[in-house]
């Protein structure tokens, strides 16, 4: 029995796939059974939803809420047209467009000073004495508050999202960053010193290397609050985007358009995550701890 | 003998001058070293020995550069020691390697961050690699290895660094005692090899026996040094000799008498 056999088993008998890998597959192919046997546990969760989600809608005869199928020929229309053919057809790829610019400009800026900035914060004890009550201060502060402050600062338009999306990303970024400094081993700014590097030359030879794996860490929940914080950065009168489909999709009444987005929105931010997953993994090879 | 390289007519490397240190603690100030006086030839092989809190490891850092004598001073060619440098490599008992650095960038980290041509640095780190006999394992990371070649890799990164001193906190505490006894052998050999002068801390007596050509034998409450013994025995040295037990049971009294005898047969292995 080979893996491609039990692949087209899997929709119909899921609970079952798992076990039956792990006894069919043979050693050799091992990793990529294991692979295999991962996503199959993946997929469980979300597909019982949907049937729950499916069943829920029939029974209940709501109008309100559409069901899968409904929202399935929704995303196909909102991707490639040809269905409800309305002012929202074949328009995913320049919302997709719009919304990645968005996050990826804000998470970016957030990574180049917050990065730097953590770093410099924790091994300069005068600079965190001078920092640290203000940006305590600032950090409780809910991003959205920022809302109207963030458009008359910025106007009505793409800038005053990135703002937004900068902010959710920022402090995440920052606060793993300095706490991957100060957990740095002392032992190691000893050795470094001892070898004849110092001063400014450890910042790139020992801080940076050894914060590693809390900056990614930190990158990895910026980046998720960058994907939750769009739909509110676009709500500053961006036409588009796919936060401002949703806005729309809310103001029009349209379930199927508001939940299209929010899937949207899932599979990219998860996309997002596995491509920072996937960067870490490479970066972080050295530590055993952090190879997930 | 031939197999001595200690030559009384050795200049003078490093002198420790009448240091005391304290450390403020919650309780007060806790006075940690007391008058020591120590001089280091060129050439010497050095073993600290003492019980826990005799300041023996105090002391090493201090001649590191890690921490400042209170009072006193530590001179090394005849000018004050006040930082860490490379003229004096520690090997820790912790190893300290960098984790994200392999084996071999590890070696070189001292020399590229001196700005020695990358080629130079590559030779010097292949040739202090093959002394320790770790070229094989070149492209491992430090969780790939054993204790042991950890510890291979930081004598051999502080070797390469061109060092003057190699200064050793308890290096060998942490390995099994098979380990530990082919370490303590390829440490002689390289001594013997580069010249090299080496301080060593250790609180086993049959260890420094085994290593120095002068055991300080160091006492606690407050940290001094307590006597000078020369250790002129041929190497390689045979623990089972009857002249090595006989050094051997002659400093671990010196040892038990001066920091009282129920604490010391505790402390002194």
């Amino acid at each position: 029995m080979s893996i491609p056999d039990t692949m087209s088993t899997v929709a119909p008998s899921i609970p079952v796939t798992p076990a039956a890998i792990a006894l069919a597959v043979p050693t050799p192919r091992k990793p990529s059974a294991q692979r295999f046997r991962a996503v199959a546990l993946g997929v469980i969760v979300p597909l019982c939803l949907l049937v729950i989600w499916h069943l829920a809608v029939r029974w209940t005869g709501t109008r309100l809420v559409p069901s899968p199928a409904g929202v399935a020929i929704m995303m196909w229309d909102f991707a490639f047209g040809g269905i409800y053919d309305d002012a929202y057809s074949a328009t995913l790829p320049i919302h997709f467009w719009k919304s990645v610019q968005r996050v990826y400009g804000g998470f970016l800026c957030a990574a180049i000073i917050g990065i730097p900035l953590g770093l410099m914060i924790g091994r300069m004890p005068l600079l965190r004495r001078l920092l640290d009550p203000t940006l305590s201060l600032l950090r409780p502060i809910p991003v959205t508050a920022w809302l109207p402050l963030s458009m008359i600062f910025f106007g009505l338009g793409p800038r005053a999202a990135i703002f937004l999306v900068f902010l959710g990303a920022f402090f995440p970024i920052l606060l793993n960053t300095i706490f991957g400094v100060k957990s740095v081993d002392v032992r190691l700014f000893e050795a470094a010193d001892m070898l004849g590097c110092s001063g400014a030359q450890q910042f790139r030879a020992v801080v940076l290397p050894a914060a590693l794996p809390s900056i990614f860490n930190g990158l990895r929940l910026g980046a998720s609050f960058a994907w939750i914080l769009i739909v509110v950065g676009e709500m500053t009168g961006v036409p588009e985007g796919l936060g401002a489909v949703i806005m729309d999709g809310r103001t029009l009444s349209r379930t199927d358009l508001v939940i299209t987005g929010m899937i949207i929105i899932g599979l990219t931010g998860f996309a997002s995550d596995r491509i920072l997953l996937a960067l870490s993994n490479y970066f972080l090879r050295w530590s055993p701890q952090h190879h997930a | 003998m031939l197999d001595r390289i200690k030559d009384d007519g050795a200049p003078t490397i490093l002198a420790i001058d009448d240091v005391q240190k304290f450390y403020q603690a919650s309780n007060g100030a806790v006075e940690a070293l007391r008058g020591v006086n120590l001089t280091v030839r060129k050439g010497d092989f050095i073993c600290l020995l003492g019980a826990s809190g005799c300041g023996k490891s105090t002391l090493l850092r201090i001649v590191a550069g890690f921490e400042q004598a209170t009072r006193g001073a530590v001179t090394m060619y005849g000018f004050p020691v006040d930082k860490p440098g490379p003229d004096r490599g520690m090997v820790f008992q912790d190893y300290a390697l960098f984790p994200w650095l392999t084996v071999r960038e590890n070696i070189g980290f001292g020399p590229k961050h001196r700005g020695v041509a990358s080629k130079v640095v590559a030779e010097t780190t292949d040739k202090f690699m093959a002394m320790v006999g770790l070229t094989a394992f070149a492209d491992r990371y430090p969780h790939q290895l054993s204790g042991g070649m950890k510890q291979r890799v930081a004598i051999a990164r502080v070797l390469s660094n061109d060092t003057d001193i190699l200064l050793m906190d308890e290096p060998f505490g942490a390995l099994d005692a098979l380990t530990r006894s082919k370490l303590q052998e390829e440490l002689v050999e390289i001594w013997r090899s580069t010249k090299l002068t080496v301080i060593f801390v250790t609180h086993s007596v049959e260890e420094a026996v085994m290593l120095a050509d002068r055991v300080i034998v160091m006492s606690a409450g407050p940290g001094r040094i307590d006597c000078e013994i020369a250790i002129d025995l041929p190497r390689p040295r045979d623990v089972a000799s009857p002249e090595f037990n006989a050094l051997r049971r002659d400093i671990t009294q010196k040892l038990t008498s001066h920091i009282g005898s129920s604490r010391g047969a505790a402390a002194v292995s």
